[in-house]
């Protein structure tokens, strides 16, 4: 298990102060000019040296993501922090920013400093009033303290930080659909190439980078990229917040090393599955958007990016939801895919007809009010959303389907069944 | 714009709130004040009960200097907005998966029966509004509602029940966990950051 000297996030339940005096007093902001000092090449080199992984969903090296913004811009560029938290599971953000918001706004500097970026945008999703109010705050308590805006840290280097609040929808967590949001637009993905790090929001150079990412860079700059990368494993390094809810004893969050055994996970801090573990009856381990896990497969799976990845599903958020036997997992799926249904930006055909048809067969498939070949048309239309949208929404609704179909299609068959036999009874 | 947004009595802001609007346009480079839209269109629903009326949607439109259109398509793309109008007090209830598997069900069932109404229904006194919501991103607090930009959570169906005879008496219930738990740690204290403690 982690050790509490290894935890990044010490204040993740709010039980001290979050403001500037107590993050100072948890180390924060310490000798950050000292950092900025060291430059821009030092700070991007120790970050991909440290193999973090952006905690968002995709993984995508962070280290790198800010080096492909230019190095000479010919005007102002910007870093945006996804603080659009919305992935059904997840509710690690919403931690950091209400009880650590100096981390966030620590590593908004540092890394806007690396990828020479004018200013960071954070949008926050607007639901988040509590945390959205803290954050202005903590933004106000670094400007008086002269720790950004200009000559940020007596640096030389002038920095601004803006809080941007959305207002409900869950597409704004697609990178290009939140610069959409963000320049006051509908949020609609756009399609990439240009990727944002060459046109971004208001045509200029952006990286969007999730809250997580950014929060723990102060700290792996820090103490260094060989501690952070000596955690959890190769190509998985570091430490990760994750979010445990469902049907476990304690639904909790909890940082842990990456790599971290499912079962070990749950069972050392969410007081294990409701009933016992052999009450198990599957796991969506990243993140509604991830296919679901057996138990069988929740037996020994490690919980990392290319772990997960292996038996075919995803570290995504680390949000992991935990279902016991008790589950209608039907249900559960019809759930999710009603919630994409809901969310569907509606640009592109096949994920703005596709989620409502597949979630009106899900629907179906709950009852059993379907026929057998419905669940290969099912699979088949599933297919044809995947991969054919511009961003993937459309196949994050594919996945829970497919998930379902890959490991519980025998109770699928059997709810049509018992609703057939049961039709030819009431005839007879 | 649609009969059903098309009504509202005169709307503009009041000073504190164009004085209010001036600082947020002043966050966005030179130019791109249609960027503070969507903070221009909360702020006008608040001045206005809760909801957008059409003459709140045209005000916030010609404050930025933008099209009504382009104002009324972020208005009806973004579900925090109400062309309608609303309640006093607007329940608003998760029913996404993990708030599910954790009893949303009943706590859906015990606010619909103590409010007398159905998602999407005002209470006939204009108090109370009840709204079904996607995932709150409160998820290990499941279930969770959120009631003038609060979260209450680890709701059931006798804690949803209190919250709004408390409303409803004139009190402002306490947000938060409504189980004895520190924020998102586990019932019964954190396993972690024990240390030194």
């Amino acid at each position: 298990m982690l050790k509490d000297k290894d935890r990044i996030f010490t204040n993740l339940y709010g039980l001290h102060d979050w403001g500037l005096k107590g993050a100072e007093a948890r180390g924060d902001w310490d000798g950050t000019k000292d950092i900025l000092a060291k430059g821009d090449d030092w700070i991007i080199a120790e970050m991909k040296e440290s193999g973090l992984r952006g905690r968002g969903g995709a993984g995508f090296p962070t280290g790198l993501k800010w080096s492909f913004m230019p190095k000479e811009p010919d005007g102002p560029t910007y870093l945006v922090v996804n603080a659009d938290e919305g992935e059904p599971g997840t509710c690690k953000d919403r931690e950091i920013m209400r009880h650590d918001p100096h981390k966030l706004l620590e590593g908004s500097l540092l890394a806007g400093f690396a990828m020479h970026a004018s200013a960071a945008y954070i949008y926050i999703r607007g639901e988040f009033w509590e945390e959205a109010d803290i954050l202005d705050a903590a933004i106000v308590e670094a400007y008086d303290a002269g720790l950004i805006g200009k000559n940020a840290c007596g640096s030389g280097y002038d920095f601004d930080i803006y809080l941007h609040r959305g207002a409900g929808a869950y597409i704004c967590g697609e990178e290009t659909a939140l610069i959409e949001s963000l320049e006051g637009k509908k949020g609609q993905p756009r399609l990439k190439p240009p990727f944002p790090a060459m046109v971004g929001v208001w045509g200029r150079p952006t990286t969007v980078n999730n809250v997580e990412s950014i929060a723990v860079a102060p700290t792996i700059l820090r103490r260094g990229a060989g501690w952070f990368a000596g955690l959890g494993r190769p190509n998985n390094t570091g430490t990760k917040l994750f979010c445990i809810s469902g049907h476990v004893e304690r639904p909790c969050n909890v940082e842990e090393e990456m790599g971290i055994p499912l079962k070990e996970l749950i069972e050392k801090h969410a007081g294990g599955v409701r009933g016992g573990w052999d009450n198990l009856l599957a796991i969506i381990p990243g993140g509604s958007s991830v296919p679901m896990l057996p138990r069988s497969i929740c037996d020994d799976v490690l919980m990392d990016f290319d772990s997960l990845k292996e038996v075919r599903s995803g570290l995504g958020t680390a949000a992991v939801i935990v279902m016991d036997k008790s589950t209608d997992i039907v249900r559960a799926i019809a759930r999710l895919a009603q919630f994409y249904k809901h969310e569907s930006c509606g640009q592109c055909t096949p994920c703005r007809e596709g989620t409502g048809w597949m979630w009106r067969v899900m629907e179906r498939l709950v009852t059993g009010e379907a026929d057998k070949s419905e669940i290969d048309l099912l699979l088949e239309v599933s297919k044809q959303i995947e991969g054919h949208t511009i961003c993937a929404l459309g196949d994050a609704a594919a996945w829970p389907i497919q998930g379902l179909i890959r490991h519980f299609r025998p109770e699928i068959e059997r709810r049509i069944d018992e609703r057939q036999d049961n039709a030819v009874a009431a005839a007879e | 714009m649609s009969a059903a947004v098309k009504n509202g009595g005169d709307f503009a802001f009041t000073a504190a709130n164009k004085k209010w609007a001036a600082g947020q346009i002043a966050k966005y480079p030179e130019g791109r004040q249609a960027s503070a839209v969507m903070p221009l269109l909360t702020r006008a629903q608040d001045q206005n009960a809760g909801w957008l009326s059409t003459p709140a949607i045209e005000h916030v439109a010609e404050f930025l200097g933008m099209a009504a259109i382009r104002v009324l398509e972020v208005a009806t793309f973004y579900s925090m907005y109400r062309l309608s109008p609303v309640g006093k007090h607007v329940i608003e209830i998760c029913t996404t998966t993990p708030c599910w598997l954790r009893g949303s069900d009943a706590v859906v069932a015990a606010a619909k029966e103590e409010l007398g109404i159905d998602f999407g229904e005002t209470t006939s006194d204009g108090e109370f509004t009840l709204l079904e919501v996607e995932c709150a991103g409160a998820c290990v607090n499941a279930p969770v509602c959120a009631i003038h930009r609060k979260y209450y959570e680890d709701l059931d169906g006798d804690s949803i029940r209190a919250i709004i005879q408390s409303l409803r008496s004139g009190k402002e219930p306490d947000a938060g966990p409504q189980i004895e738990r520190q924020k998102s740690a586990p019932v019964g204290g954190p396993t972690t950051l024990t240390e030194g403690a």
